[in-house]
This record gives C-alpha cells, structure tokens and sequence, in this order.
C-alpha cells in the first residue's frame, strides 16, 4: 500500500501507478496501442476519482483533512504572497516554529500573514511540534496581531492543526491565558482579519486564530470542538468510534456552511488539494482578494460592529 | 428494609455520586471524615476537618454571593437546542432532560442582576452538575447577555467557573461560545468596568481557554483544578509523571496565572474590597 493514498484511494493509487509506467514505455516506443490504453486508464481513473470523491463520508474528510501530501501554510505562502518576510518570536520566552507568520504582499497589496504549520518531513513535523502550538505561539500571533494594527495591515490566517499542544510546560506557561487572550484580541483588532481553515480545525488551538470578519473552509478540511477521537474516547469510550464521532459532531465544511458557522467553502481540485496545489493556492488567493476589496472600504468601527454581531450571532436563539 | 434502615434511612455511606448526598450524615471526599451535613453546609460545603472545598450548585453560589433583595435572573428563558441531533450512547434531547432533572437547572450557566453590599452588579456561575458545566449554546449567550447587561449599566461582572470544558454534543457551535463570550469581555475591558473571574473546580478546556482567564482579576477557590487539556490527555501525550500539584490552583498562582487562591469563606469579602478598591465611588 502506498503510504501517499489513504486507504480509500488505493484504487486511485493502482491506476496512477499503472499509468506512469506505460507512460515511460510510450517514450520510448511511441506505441499507438499503448497511448490509447494510457488514454482509457486516464478516464477510468477520472471516473474513480469523480466516484470517490462525489461521495465521501465525514471520516474520509477527516483522513483528506490530514493526508501525508497535504498542503500546509508555508506551501500556500509560498504561491500566494510576494515579499514574504518572517517574523519570528514572542518577545518573551521563545520561537514557537509550530505558527509561522510574517509581513507579505498579495496581489500587491501589504499583508499580515499567521498560520499553524505541521512541518513536511519528519524532523520537520518534529521541530513544528506536529503544528501544535504552545502558549509562545499563540503570543506571537498576538504581537503580529497589533503590529498589523498599528501599521493598518489586513491580517491572513491559515488554520491547520490537530490543537493547541497538551504538555506539562504549555500548561504551566498558560495555554488557556493565551488562548484566551488571543480570542479576545482578535475579537476587538481594528484591521479586517480573514481567516481560512486549509486542514484541521483542532479545537481552541485552531479558533485562537481564527477570530475576524470572514471565515472560509477548504472543501477537504474539517473544523470540530473536540478531535473525532477525543470525542468518541469520552462519549463512546472507544477512540475507534471516531467515524461515527466525526459524523455526529458534524465536522465538514458543507455541514458548517448550512449551519451557518462559516461564510464560504472554497473548491480543492477533484481529488483534493494535494493533486494540484497551484490551483488550490489560486482558489485561496481569489477568496481572500475578494474579502479584502469588501473590507478595506469599511469603516473600521463599522467593521467592529460588524464582527461582533457576526461573533455574537453564533448559536443565538 | 430492617428496622435500622427504617430508623437511619439517611443514606449512611451511601454509594451516591452526586457531590454531597442528601440526608444527615455526609462524609468528606477528600478526608472521609463523617460530618453532620448541616455542619457541613454552615460552612459553605468547606470540610471543617481538611478544608477540602466541595461543589455547589450555581444557584446556591449566586444565593450566597448575592444581597437577599433585588435580584433578577438574565437570560431565564433561553432553552438549550439540538441542532445536530446528536447521538452517542443517549440521545442528546434525553440527555438534556435527564440533566435537567438531575440538576434542577435548565441549563449549565446561571446569571444574575443583583447587588453585592448594595454595590449593583452582575453575577454569573457555572452549574457542574448539568453536563460537568459544558458551555454549549445557552451558556454562551447567557454569559454574553450577562456581559451586555453589566457594560449597558456599568455594573461590574463577577463569574464564577466550574466547567469541563465545551460542549461536544453542539459541536461547532460551542467552540465559538469561546469567541463570542471574550468578545463581549473585550467590549468590558474597553470601557473600564471590572470583571472579576473566580475559577473553581474544575475550570478546564474551552472555558479555561476563554471567559475564565480573561478576569482583570483572576481568583481561585484552594484546591481547583485548572487547565486547558485535562491530566489524562497530557499524560498520554507526553508520557511522564505529572508533577505533584499540576493544574491546581496553587500551582497556577506559583506560575503567574492567578492573582490570589482564596478560601471560600473569605471570597465574598475579598470581591467586596477588590471592587471598592477599583470603582471610584
């Protein structure tokens, strides 16, 4: 089994793999026969990835939502901004790696950039902690928070971890304050902030920087209280239960949008963003260059006002 | 029943979970000494013996904590919904009736209009025993009108925690009760008018991470146990021994959490001479 296809893509896998390797003959031999057979694997693979895609359950969104190929923040910052610069450190205790962010132009146009980051390989996952971050992290987001302010630059964030990171010292250096402080600044931040989920939404580790004027989902990512495990280890007593869990819970994107906990679900390409980044990096950027031209004409105290209703509104009878 | 049930039927040693079982006797949970439970409730639920502090209830809180006259509850109305018809092991709808009736309280959250020494504030607590104190819908909103009504009437807001965290079976949209009740803190903290947050035990996860640590002051009761991820989950995270006292209010003090851990008996008083000290009169 291909460890770069969930399980529910091995046949996708089997055909992808088939197909390479006639294409290398075809190099070589330039057989007719041979293409029309590439030809015919390529719409049968077209037609599985439509079939498993059209219909794929809470839990297969939550595997999509964490795939090995996945696109992380810094994928995505690399596509969409020019002039990227990173900003490092809380100013107080340390450089926590698992948020990345830093000043950055879209289009153009001056930005603030925040976001989780998961790492790639594994000493990168392990440096990023798994993009869990700790309380320095979430007070980075904060100083970069009121520097976008203070200089009247929109802030970006982009949402991608399994929460806020469960240890001895995240705790002891308060994780909940930070947390807390987080939602309470971003709340009241005098610049348009837009956020999008481009994986996991884990938790209060997620919504930290997920506090603005518009929130968007990737079609593949999920956004839950608990992680479908956590979930289904308390109120079933099994983490094994974690589909059933994710399906309760309602989890996906197009669930959130009806509930009306989202403003907008961007496309991932057939088969998710991990088969063409560039167009997911393209999808992103349209979301957020429409958001801005909306926002930045506002007055900001209407801005304000705006948010808090849109905060306030959230399971209000 | 034997004639000594008859006579004691007091539920002596009862094998009762709720915090502290009805009848004479008690025992305490923390130094299993057997106290008379009217002893036991002079002293605010405090073990004369240890001083282990046990749980109350919301309303009993709020009786305490409150002058006798002018009282007004905010946001009585507000029942909890099941958007997601959600379903473990019960459904979610029997589950908030079966809570309902175990409880007394129709939802996790209480909040209150009042005067404290003739000083008029606005006081809120957590019901532990509805769903461990989740904050689903109605908490958020409950909490949030309560923060309106005291930034409409410059009263300062005193609330006291007990939750587990959020509440799994809303989903989502308990999550963003974290968000929407820090922003109407925010709008209190902008306008210069106290909110004081006393964290009792538990205060863990989305509460924690939210309304509870965002107090001007933050106070404990001894003991609480206080944190974003629960023991447990840090235990199998980073697979060593906790250390001894981890996530209690002590410790939390010693790590510049907390302003103060003060004894149930003395928090009324102590709130009392905070906000002298704060509101110029």
């Amino acid at each position: 089994m291909d460890p770069n296809y969930l399980d529910f893509e091995q046949d996708i896998a089997e055909l992808d793999t088939r197909i390479a390797r006639l294409r290398r003959s075809t190099d070589a031999e330039a057989g007719l026969d041979v293409r029309a057979e590439v030809k015919q694997l390529e719409q049968k693979r077209q037609q599985t990835l439509e079939s498993t895609f059209g219909k794929l359950s809470s839990w297969q969104v939550c595997q999509l939502a964490r795939h090995p190929m996945r696109p992380h923040t810094l994928d995505y910052i690399e596509r969409l901004f020019t002039d990227f610069e990173p900003l490092h450190g809380d100013r107080m205790f340390a450089d926590d790696t698992a948020i990345v962010g830093g000043l950055a132009r879209l289009g153009g146009r001056p930005v603030m950039v925040i976001g989780h980051e998961k790492g790639r390989d594994t000493k990168d996952k392990l440096r990023c902690n798994f993009g869990m971050p700790r309380p320095e992290g979430y007070r980075k987001a904060q100083r970069l928070a009121r520097m976008a302010e203070r200089f009247e630059l929109p802030v970006l964030t982009f949402i991608d971890t399994p929460g806020a990171y469960p240890g001895i010292d995240a705790e002891a250096r308060g994780q909940s304050e930070a947390i807390a402080q987080s939602l309470m600044l971003f709340a009241g931040l005098r610049t348009p902030v837009l956020s999008i989920v481009i994986g996991e939404g884990g938790s209060g580790g997620a919504l930290a920087i997920g506090v603005g004027d518009h929130l968007a989902m990737l079609e593949h990512s999920i956004y839950s209280v608990i992680s479908p495990e956590g979930c289904a280890s308390i109120l079933w007593k099994s983490a094994e239960r974690a589909s059933e869990a994710a399906e309760a819970m309602g989890v996906i994107a197009p669930k959130l949008l009806e509930l009306g906990l989202i403003d907008e679900l961007v496309r991932e390409p057939l088969g998710g963003a991990q088969r063409d980044i560039e167009a997911t990096a393209a999808s992103i950027q349209s979301m957020f260059e429409s958001q801005l031209d909306r926002l930045l004409h506002c007055d900001i105290d209407q801005l304000l006002e705006q948010r808090y209703q849109r905060l306030r509104a959230y399971g209000a009878a | 029943m034997s004639w000594y049930e008859k006579l004691m039927p007091a539920k002596v040693g009862s094998r009762n979970k709720s915090p502290v079982p009805e009848g004479v006797w008690v025992q305490c949970e923390s130094c299993k000494v057997t106290l008379y439970r009217n002893e036991l409730e002079k002293h605010q639920m405090v073990c004369p013996k240890c001083e282990y502090h046990h749980h109350i209830s919301a309303r009993q809180r709020l009786d305490w904590f409150l002058d006798e006259q002018g009282r007004e509850e905010i946001g009585a109305d507000l029942k909890p919904r099941d958007l997601l018809k959600f379903k473990d092991s019960k459904r979610y709808k029997d589950r908030l009736v079966q809570q309902q009736k175990k409880s007394g309280e129709e939802e996790a959250l209480l909040a209150f209009k009042g005067t404290l020494e003739q000083r008029p504030v606005v006081a809120t607590a957590f019901e532990y025993n509805f769903i461990g104190g989740s904050m689903g819908a109605v908490v958020g909103e409950r909490f949030t009108l309560a923060a309106e009504v005291a930034l409409a009437e410059k009263r300062p807001l005193i609330n006291f925690s007990a939750s587990g965290g959020a509440r799994m079976q809303e989903g989502l949209t308990s999550l963003f009760q974290m968000s929407k009740t820090s922003a109407a803190l925010g709008r209190l903290s902008e306008a210069g008018i106290p909110y004081i947050s006393v964290l009792t035990d538990p205060t863990m996860g989305g509460v924690s991470a939210s309304l509870a640590m965002l107090g001007d002051i933050n106070l404990a009761e001894p003991g609480a146990l206080i944190g974003f991820a629960g023991p447990r989950v840090i235990q199998q995270t980073v697979r060593e021994t906790l250390p001894e006292g981890f996530q209690r209010a002590e410790f939390l003090l010693e790590h510049g959490a907390l302003d103060q851990v003060i004894h149930r008996h003395e928090m009324r008083a102590s709130i009392v001479r905070i906000l002298s000290l704060l509101i110029k009169s």
